[in-house]
Protein backbone atom coordinates (compact mmCIF):
# COMPACT_ATOMS: atom_id res chain seq x y z
CA UNK A 1 0.00 0.00 0.00
CA UNK A 2 1.14 3.53 -0.61
CA UNK A 3 1.91 5.97 2.15
CA UNK A 4 1.01 9.65 1.90
CA UNK A 5 2.84 12.40 3.73
CA UNK A 6 0.46 15.24 3.08
CA UNK A 7 -3.02 15.79 1.65
CA UNK A 8 -3.98 18.99 -0.14
CA UNK A 9 -7.30 19.97 -1.62
CA UNK A 10 -6.19 22.23 -4.44
CA UNK A 11 -8.12 25.48 -4.63
CA UNK A 12 -7.17 26.13 -8.25
CA UNK A 13 -5.86 24.17 -11.20
CA UNK A 14 -2.71 26.30 -11.09
CA UNK A 15 -2.07 25.25 -7.48
CA UNK A 16 -2.64 21.61 -8.41
CA UNK A 17 -0.36 21.95 -11.42
CA UNK A 18 2.44 23.52 -9.41
CA UNK A 19 2.22 20.82 -6.75
CA UNK A 20 2.17 18.16 -9.43
CA UNK A 21 5.55 19.25 -10.81
CA UNK A 22 7.23 17.51 -7.89
CA UNK A 23 7.70 13.88 -8.89
CA UNK A 24 6.85 12.65 -5.39
CA UNK A 25 3.40 14.23 -5.53
CA UNK A 26 0.37 12.66 -7.17
CA UNK A 27 -3.05 13.77 -8.32
CA UNK A 28 -5.63 11.48 -6.73
CA UNK A 29 -8.77 10.54 -8.62
CA UNK A 30 -10.94 7.83 -7.12
CA UNK A 31 -7.80 6.24 -5.64
CA UNK A 32 -9.10 2.79 -6.53
CA UNK A 33 -5.92 1.83 -8.36
CA UNK A 34 -3.42 4.24 -6.86
CA UNK A 35 -3.81 2.96 -3.31
CA UNK A 36 -2.99 -0.59 -4.38
CA UNK A 37 0.45 0.53 -5.52
CA UNK A 38 3.55 0.67 -3.38
CA UNK A 39 5.95 3.41 -2.35
CA UNK A 40 5.48 6.82 -0.89
CA UNK A 41 3.56 9.85 -2.10
CA UNK A 42 4.74 13.22 -0.88
CA UNK A 43 1.55 15.20 -1.37
CA UNK A 44 -1.74 13.73 -2.50
CA UNK A 45 -3.36 16.45 -4.62
CA UNK A 46 -7.14 16.26 -4.54
CA UNK A 47 -9.15 18.07 -7.23
CA UNK A 48 -12.46 17.50 -5.44
CA UNK A 49 -13.01 21.21 -4.63
CA UNK A 50 -12.64 22.40 -8.23
CA UNK A 51 -16.14 21.68 -9.48
CA UNK A 52 -14.96 19.03 -11.92
CA UNK A 53 -17.60 16.51 -10.88
CA UNK A 54 -20.31 17.51 -13.35
CA UNK A 55 -21.30 16.68 -16.93
CA UNK A 56 -22.30 19.73 -18.94
CA UNK A 57 -24.31 19.15 -22.08
CA UNK A 58 -24.79 21.60 -24.93
CA UNK A 59 -26.15 21.15 -28.44
CA UNK A 60 -22.63 20.45 -29.67
CA UNK A 61 -20.90 18.45 -26.96
CA UNK A 62 -20.66 16.89 -23.54
CA UNK A 63 -18.05 18.30 -21.22
CA UNK A 64 -17.22 15.68 -18.59
CA UNK A 65 -15.20 16.87 -15.59
CA UNK A 66 -12.22 14.78 -14.55
CA UNK A 67 -13.77 14.06 -11.15
CA UNK A 68 -17.06 12.76 -12.53
CA UNK A 69 -17.59 9.27 -11.09
CA UNK A 70 -18.29 6.40 -13.47
CA UNK A 71 -21.72 5.95 -11.92
CA UNK A 72 -22.65 9.40 -13.21
CA UNK A 73 -21.76 8.30 -16.77
CA UNK A 74 -23.95 5.26 -16.27
CA UNK A 75 -26.96 7.31 -15.21
CA UNK A 76 -26.57 10.36 -17.46
CA UNK A 77 -29.67 10.51 -19.64
CA UNK A 78 -28.16 12.73 -22.35
CA UNK A 79 -24.99 10.73 -22.78
CA UNK A 80 -26.88 7.48 -22.95
CA UNK A 81 -29.45 8.88 -25.35
CA UNK A 82 -26.64 10.04 -27.64
CA UNK A 83 -24.82 6.68 -27.50
CA UNK A 84 -27.90 4.46 -27.46
CA UNK A 85 -26.92 3.17 -24.02
CA UNK A 86 -23.39 2.20 -25.08
CA UNK A 87 -21.75 4.26 -22.32
CA UNK A 88 -23.91 2.59 -19.69
CA UNK A 89 -23.00 -0.81 -21.16
CA UNK A 90 -19.33 0.09 -20.96
CA UNK A 91 -19.30 0.88 -17.25
CA UNK A 92 -22.15 -1.10 -15.70
CA UNK A 93 -20.03 -4.17 -14.92
CA UNK A 94 -17.06 -2.35 -13.44
CA UNK A 95 -16.97 -3.95 -9.97
CA UNK A 96 -20.03 -2.60 -8.15
CA UNK A 97 -22.11 0.53 -7.64
CA UNK A 98 -19.94 1.58 -4.68
CA UNK A 99 -16.79 1.34 -6.80
CA UNK A 100 -18.37 3.30 -9.64
CA UNK A 101 -19.43 6.02 -7.19
CA UNK A 102 -15.73 6.56 -6.51
CA UNK A 103 -13.72 5.74 -9.65
CA UNK A 104 -13.41 8.87 -11.76
CA UNK A 105 -13.43 9.50 -15.50
CA UNK A 106 -10.19 11.46 -15.14
CA UNK A 107 -8.43 8.64 -13.31
CA UNK A 108 -9.61 6.07 -15.84
CA UNK A 109 -8.57 8.10 -18.87
CA UNK A 110 -5.34 9.48 -17.41
CA UNK A 111 -4.22 6.00 -16.36
CA UNK A 112 -4.59 4.71 -19.94
CA UNK A 113 -4.98 1.28 -18.37
CA UNK A 114 -4.94 -1.72 -20.67
CA UNK A 115 -8.03 -3.15 -18.99
CA UNK A 116 -10.04 0.08 -19.27
CA UNK A 117 -13.61 -0.17 -20.47
CA UNK A 118 -13.83 3.62 -20.23
CA UNK A 119 -10.91 4.33 -22.55
CA UNK A 120 -12.16 1.71 -25.01
CA UNK A 121 -15.62 3.28 -25.13
CA UNK A 122 -14.54 6.89 -25.54
CA UNK A 123 -11.95 6.04 -28.21
CA UNK A 124 -14.88 5.02 -30.39
CA UNK A 125 -16.31 8.54 -30.10
CA UNK A 126 -15.32 11.99 -31.34
CA UNK A 127 -13.45 12.81 -28.17
CA UNK A 128 -10.80 15.16 -26.82
CA UNK A 129 -9.10 15.56 -23.48
CA UNK A 130 -8.59 19.04 -22.08
CA UNK A 131 -5.20 19.27 -20.40
CA UNK A 132 -4.46 22.22 -18.12
CA UNK A 133 -1.29 23.21 -20.00
CA UNK A 134 -1.57 21.05 -23.09
CA UNK A 135 -5.01 22.25 -24.16
CA UNK A 136 -7.32 20.12 -26.25
CA UNK A 137 -5.78 16.87 -27.49
CA UNK A 138 -7.64 14.19 -29.48
CA UNK A 139 -8.21 11.22 -27.18
CA UNK A 140 -6.59 8.83 -29.64
CA UNK A 141 -3.43 10.94 -29.60
CA UNK A 142 -3.56 11.26 -25.81
CA UNK A 143 -3.87 7.48 -25.43
CA UNK A 144 -0.51 7.11 -27.16
CA UNK A 145 1.26 9.81 -25.15
CA UNK A 146 3.57 9.16 -22.21
CA UNK A 147 2.39 10.28 -18.80
CA UNK A 148 3.71 13.68 -17.79
CA UNK A 149 2.98 16.24 -15.08
CA UNK A 150 0.07 17.98 -16.77
CA UNK A 151 -3.47 17.71 -15.42
CA UNK A 152 -6.44 16.20 -17.20
CA UNK A 153 -9.25 18.67 -16.60
CA UNK A 154 -12.11 17.43 -18.74
CA UNK A 155 -13.12 14.97 -21.39
CA UNK A 156 -14.93 16.60 -24.32
CA UNK A 157 -17.29 14.43 -26.35
CA UNK A 158 -18.46 16.03 -29.58
CA UNK A 159 -22.01 15.18 -30.53
CA UNK A 160 -21.04 13.99 -33.99
CA UNK A 161 -24.09 12.10 -35.23
CA UNK A 162 -23.46 8.40 -35.02
CA UNK A 163 -24.26 5.02 -33.60
CA UNK A 164 -22.30 3.23 -30.91
CA UNK A 165 -22.10 -0.32 -29.59
CA UNK A 166 -20.12 -1.58 -26.63
CA UNK A 167 -19.57 -5.19 -25.70
CA UNK A 168 -17.04 -7.07 -23.61
CA UNK A 169 -16.24 -10.57 -22.46
CA UNK A 170 -15.60 -11.14 -18.76
CA UNK A 171 -14.79 -14.37 -16.97
CA UNK A 172 -16.92 -13.16 -14.10
CA UNK A 173 -19.39 -10.30 -14.05
CA UNK A 174 -17.37 -7.77 -12.07
CA UNK A 175 -13.88 -8.75 -13.23
CA UNK A 176 -11.71 -6.90 -15.74
CA UNK A 177 -12.68 -7.68 -19.32
CA UNK A 178 -10.79 -10.37 -21.21
CA UNK A 179 -11.53 -8.37 -24.36
CA UNK A 180 -13.52 -5.18 -24.77
CA UNK A 181 -14.91 -4.00 -28.09
CA UNK A 182 -16.50 -0.70 -29.03
CA UNK A 183 -17.80 -0.08 -32.52
CA UNK A 184 -19.02 3.19 -33.95
CA UNK A 185 -20.30 4.69 -37.13
CA UNK A 186 -19.91 8.46 -37.33
CA UNK A 187 -20.41 10.53 -40.47
CA UNK A 188 -20.35 7.35 -42.52
CA UNK A 189 -17.05 6.06 -41.18
CA UNK A 190 -16.64 2.99 -39.03
CA UNK A 191 -14.27 2.60 -36.12
CA UNK A 192 -13.63 -0.50 -34.02
CA UNK A 193 -11.80 -0.14 -30.73
CA UNK A 194 -10.30 -3.20 -29.10
CA UNK A 195 -9.39 -2.97 -25.43
CA UNK A 196 -8.00 -5.31 -22.78
CA UNK A 197 -5.81 -7.02 -25.40
CA UNK A 198 -4.53 -6.95 -22.53
CA UNK A 199 -2.53 -3.86 -23.45
CA UNK A 200 -3.98 -0.42 -24.10
CA UNK A 201 -7.02 -0.08 -26.36
CA UNK A 202 -6.33 0.52 -30.05
CA UNK A 203 -8.45 2.06 -32.75
CA UNK A 204 -9.01 0.12 -35.97
CA UNK A 205 -10.55 2.02 -38.84
CA UNK A 206 -12.35 0.38 -41.70
CA UNK A 207 -9.52 1.33 -44.09
CA UNK A 208 -10.49 -1.30 -46.63
CA UNK A 209 -14.08 -0.11 -46.82
CA UNK A 210 -15.36 -3.50 -45.73
CA UNK A 211 -18.61 -1.95 -44.54
CA UNK A 212 -18.80 0.62 -47.33
CA UNK A 213 -21.75 -1.15 -48.94
CA UNK A 214 -23.53 -1.44 -45.61
CA UNK A 215 -23.59 -4.01 -42.85
CA UNK A 216 -24.50 -7.50 -43.89
CA UNK A 217 -23.65 -10.83 -42.32
CA UNK A 218 -20.68 -11.23 -44.66
CA UNK A 219 -19.38 -7.67 -44.31
CA UNK A 220 -19.65 -7.89 -40.51
CA UNK A 221 -17.65 -11.11 -40.64
CA UNK A 222 -15.05 -9.50 -42.88
CA UNK A 223 -14.63 -6.55 -40.51
CA UNK A 224 -14.32 -8.94 -37.56
CA UNK A 225 -11.60 -10.92 -39.34
CA UNK A 226 -9.79 -7.70 -40.18
CA UNK A 227 -9.93 -6.56 -36.56
CA UNK A 228 -8.73 -9.92 -35.25
CA UNK A 229 -5.84 -9.92 -37.71
CA UNK A 230 -4.92 -6.31 -36.94
CA UNK A 231 -5.05 -6.09 -33.14
CA UNK A 232 -2.04 -7.67 -31.41
CA UNK A 233 -3.01 -9.67 -28.34
CA UNK A 234 -1.14 -11.04 -25.36
CA UNK A 235 -1.67 -13.57 -22.60
CA UNK A 236 -2.28 -13.05 -18.91
CA UNK A 237 -4.13 -14.73 -16.08
CA UNK A 238 -7.51 -13.98 -17.70
CA UNK A 239 -6.89 -15.49 -21.09
CA UNK A 240 -4.37 -16.46 -23.73
CA UNK A 241 -3.46 -14.41 -26.76
CA UNK A 242 -5.13 -16.96 -29.04
CA UNK A 243 -8.35 -16.83 -27.00
CA UNK A 244 -8.34 -13.05 -27.11
CA UNK A 245 -7.85 -13.02 -30.87
CA UNK A 246 -10.79 -15.39 -31.20
CA UNK A 247 -12.89 -13.17 -28.93
CA UNK A 248 -12.05 -10.08 -30.99
CA UNK A 249 -13.53 -11.77 -34.03
CA UNK A 250 -16.65 -12.91 -32.18
CA UNK A 251 -17.34 -9.62 -30.39
CA UNK A 252 -16.57 -7.40 -33.39
CA UNK A 253 -18.90 -9.42 -35.59
CA UNK A 254 -21.68 -9.28 -33.00
CA UNK A 255 -21.15 -5.55 -32.50
CA UNK A 256 -21.22 -4.91 -36.25
CA UNK A 257 -24.44 -6.88 -36.65
CA UNK A 258 -26.00 -4.97 -33.77
CA UNK A 259 -24.81 -1.70 -35.25
CA UNK A 260 -26.50 -2.69 -38.50
CA UNK A 261 -29.72 -3.49 -36.67
CA UNK A 262 -29.41 -7.20 -37.33
CA UNK B 1 -4.32 17.08 9.88
CA UNK B 2 -7.82 17.92 11.13
CA UNK B 3 -11.08 16.93 9.48
CA UNK B 4 -14.64 17.90 10.18
CA UNK B 5 -17.52 15.79 9.00
CA UNK B 6 -20.94 14.59 9.99
CA UNK B 7 -20.95 10.98 11.20
CA UNK B 8 -24.35 9.39 11.62
CA UNK B 9 -25.88 12.81 11.97
CA UNK B 10 -23.42 14.15 14.54
CA UNK B 11 -20.77 16.74 13.66
CA UNK B 12 -17.31 15.55 14.62
CA UNK B 13 -13.81 16.94 14.38
CA UNK B 14 -10.79 14.67 14.51
CA UNK B 15 -7.09 14.50 13.81
CA UNK B 16 -5.94 12.02 11.20
CA UNK B 17 -2.87 11.11 9.18
CA UNK B 18 -2.96 12.09 5.51
CA UNK B 19 -3.14 8.45 4.43
CA UNK B 20 -5.75 7.26 6.92
CA UNK B 21 -8.49 5.48 5.00
CA UNK B 22 -12.10 6.12 5.92
CA UNK B 23 -12.58 2.54 7.16
CA UNK B 24 -9.90 2.86 9.83
CA UNK B 25 -11.16 6.30 10.80
CA UNK B 26 -14.71 5.02 11.25
CA UNK B 27 -13.63 2.05 13.34
CA UNK B 28 -11.60 4.39 15.51
CA UNK B 29 -14.83 6.31 16.04
CA UNK B 30 -16.48 3.11 17.28
CA UNK B 31 -18.32 2.15 14.11
CA UNK B 32 -17.44 -1.54 14.19
CA UNK B 33 -20.05 -2.53 11.62
CA UNK B 34 -17.55 -1.24 9.04
CA UNK B 35 -15.28 -4.17 8.34
CA UNK B 36 -12.20 -4.81 6.23
CA UNK B 37 -12.73 -7.63 3.76
CA UNK B 38 -10.68 -7.80 0.56
CA UNK B 39 -9.03 -4.40 1.04
CA UNK B 40 -8.81 -4.15 -2.77
CA UNK B 41 -12.13 -2.36 -3.53
CA UNK B 42 -13.86 -5.53 -4.64
CA UNK B 43 -15.95 -7.14 -1.91
CA UNK B 44 -18.28 -4.37 -0.69
CA UNK B 45 -17.96 -5.35 2.97
CA UNK B 46 -16.77 -1.87 3.98
CA UNK B 47 -19.69 -0.06 2.31
CA UNK B 48 -20.84 3.18 3.95
CA UNK B 49 -22.99 6.01 2.61
CA UNK B 50 -21.34 9.32 1.78
CA UNK B 51 -23.95 12.02 1.19
CA UNK B 52 -26.38 9.14 0.73
CA UNK B 53 -24.36 7.28 -1.91
CA UNK B 54 -22.70 3.94 -1.23
CA UNK B 55 -18.90 4.04 -1.31
CA UNK B 56 -16.07 1.73 -0.27
CA UNK B 57 -14.52 3.03 2.91
CA UNK B 58 -11.41 0.85 2.48
CA UNK B 59 -10.45 2.83 -0.59
CA UNK B 60 -11.38 6.37 0.35
CA UNK B 61 -9.05 8.69 2.17
CA UNK B 62 -10.67 9.90 5.37
CA UNK B 63 -9.47 13.35 4.38
CA UNK B 64 -11.74 13.32 1.33
CA UNK B 65 -14.74 12.67 3.56
CA UNK B 66 -14.11 16.02 5.25
CA UNK B 67 -17.12 18.30 4.88
CA UNK B 68 -19.39 15.41 3.94
CA UNK B 69 -22.01 13.33 5.71
CA UNK B 70 -21.09 9.70 6.42
CA UNK B 71 -23.56 7.07 7.52
CA UNK B 72 -22.72 3.61 8.79
CA UNK B 73 -25.03 0.84 9.88
CA UNK B 74 -24.83 2.21 13.43
CA UNK B 75 -26.63 5.32 12.23
CA UNK B 76 -29.22 3.51 10.14
CA UNK B 77 -30.39 0.93 12.63
CA UNK B 78 -34.01 2.01 12.50
CA UNK B 79 -34.11 1.95 8.69
CA UNK B 80 -32.24 -1.36 8.59
CA UNK B 81 -34.09 -3.17 11.38
CA UNK B 82 -37.15 -4.05 9.34
CA UNK B 83 -35.14 -5.43 6.44
CA UNK B 84 -32.53 -7.24 8.55
CA UNK B 85 -35.22 -8.93 10.65
CA UNK B 86 -37.07 -9.94 7.51
CA UNK B 87 -34.11 -11.57 5.79
CA UNK B 88 -33.10 -13.32 9.03
CA UNK B 89 -36.58 -14.84 9.18
CA UNK B 90 -36.17 -15.87 5.56
CA UNK B 91 -32.87 -17.64 6.32
CA UNK B 92 -31.41 -15.56 3.53
CA UNK B 93 -27.89 -15.36 4.90
CA UNK B 94 -25.45 -17.81 6.40
CA UNK B 95 -22.33 -16.76 8.30
CA UNK B 96 -23.32 -13.10 8.23
CA UNK B 97 -19.82 -11.69 7.74
CA UNK B 98 -20.80 -9.83 4.57
CA UNK B 99 -24.05 -8.58 6.08
CA UNK B 100 -23.09 -5.00 7.04
CA UNK B 101 -21.99 -4.15 3.49
CA UNK B 102 -24.87 -6.08 1.99
CA UNK B 103 -27.41 -4.29 4.20
CA UNK B 104 -25.90 -0.85 3.56
CA UNK B 105 -25.98 -1.37 -0.19
CA UNK B 106 -29.51 -2.76 -0.08
CA UNK B 107 -30.62 0.36 1.79
CA UNK B 108 -28.99 2.46 -0.94
CA UNK B 109 -30.71 0.37 -3.62
CA UNK B 110 -34.16 0.68 -2.09
CA UNK B 111 -33.79 4.40 -1.55
CA UNK B 112 -32.86 4.82 -5.21
CA UNK B 113 -35.26 2.24 -6.58
CA UNK B 114 -38.03 1.16 -4.17
CA UNK B 115 -39.38 -1.51 -6.51
CA UNK B 116 -36.42 -3.17 -8.25
CA UNK B 117 -36.65 -6.12 -10.61
CA UNK B 118 -34.55 -9.21 -9.91
CA UNK B 119 -32.02 -8.10 -12.53
CA UNK B 120 -31.82 -4.65 -10.97
CA UNK B 121 -31.18 -6.22 -7.55
CA UNK B 122 -28.45 -8.44 -9.00
CA UNK B 123 -26.85 -5.50 -10.80
CA UNK B 124 -26.90 -3.18 -7.79
CA UNK B 125 -25.50 -5.81 -5.43
CA UNK B 126 -22.89 -7.16 -7.85
CA UNK B 127 -20.22 -5.41 -5.82
CA UNK B 128 -21.11 -7.25 -2.60
CA UNK B 129 -19.38 -10.59 -2.43
CA UNK B 130 -20.69 -13.44 -0.30
CA UNK B 131 -18.72 -16.64 -0.06
CA UNK B 132 -21.34 -18.89 1.48
CA UNK B 133 -24.84 -18.06 0.31
CA UNK B 134 -24.39 -18.33 -3.46
CA UNK B 135 -26.56 -15.17 -3.56
CA UNK B 136 -29.83 -17.03 -4.14
CA UNK B 137 -30.94 -16.62 -0.52
CA UNK B 138 -30.11 -12.93 -0.54
CA UNK B 139 -31.94 -12.33 -3.82
CA UNK B 140 -34.96 -14.25 -2.53
CA UNK B 141 -34.86 -12.35 0.75
CA UNK B 142 -34.81 -8.94 -0.94
CA UNK B 143 -37.46 -10.01 -3.46
CA UNK B 144 -39.78 -11.17 -0.69
CA UNK B 145 -39.06 -8.07 1.37
CA UNK B 146 -39.89 -5.77 -1.56
CA UNK B 147 -43.05 -7.78 -2.28
CA UNK B 148 -44.08 -7.66 1.37
CA UNK B 149 -43.88 -3.86 1.36
CA UNK B 150 -46.35 -3.73 -1.50
CA UNK B 151 -48.92 -5.25 0.82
Amino acid sequence: MITIQKYVRAQSLEEAYQLNQNKRNRIVGGMMWLRLGSGGVGTAIDLCDLGLDTIEETDAQFSIGAMVPLRQLELHAGLNAYTGGAVKNAVKDIVGVQFRNMATVGGSIWGRFGFSDVLTMFLAMDCFVELYKGGLVPLEQFAGMKKDNDILVRLIVKKTPGKFIYTAMRNQRTDFPVIACALSQMDGTYRAVIGARPSRAMVIRDEKGLLAQGITESSAKALAEFAANTAPTGSNIRGSAAYRTHLIQVLTERAALELGGM
Amino acid sequence: MDIKLKLNGKPICAQIDADTVLLDFLRAQGCYSVKRGCDTSNCGLCTVLMDGKPVLSCSMLAARAGGHSIQTLEGLQEEAADFVGFIADQGADQCGFCNPGFVMNTIALLRENPDPTDDEIRAYLAGNLCRCSGYDGQLRGIRNYVNSRKG
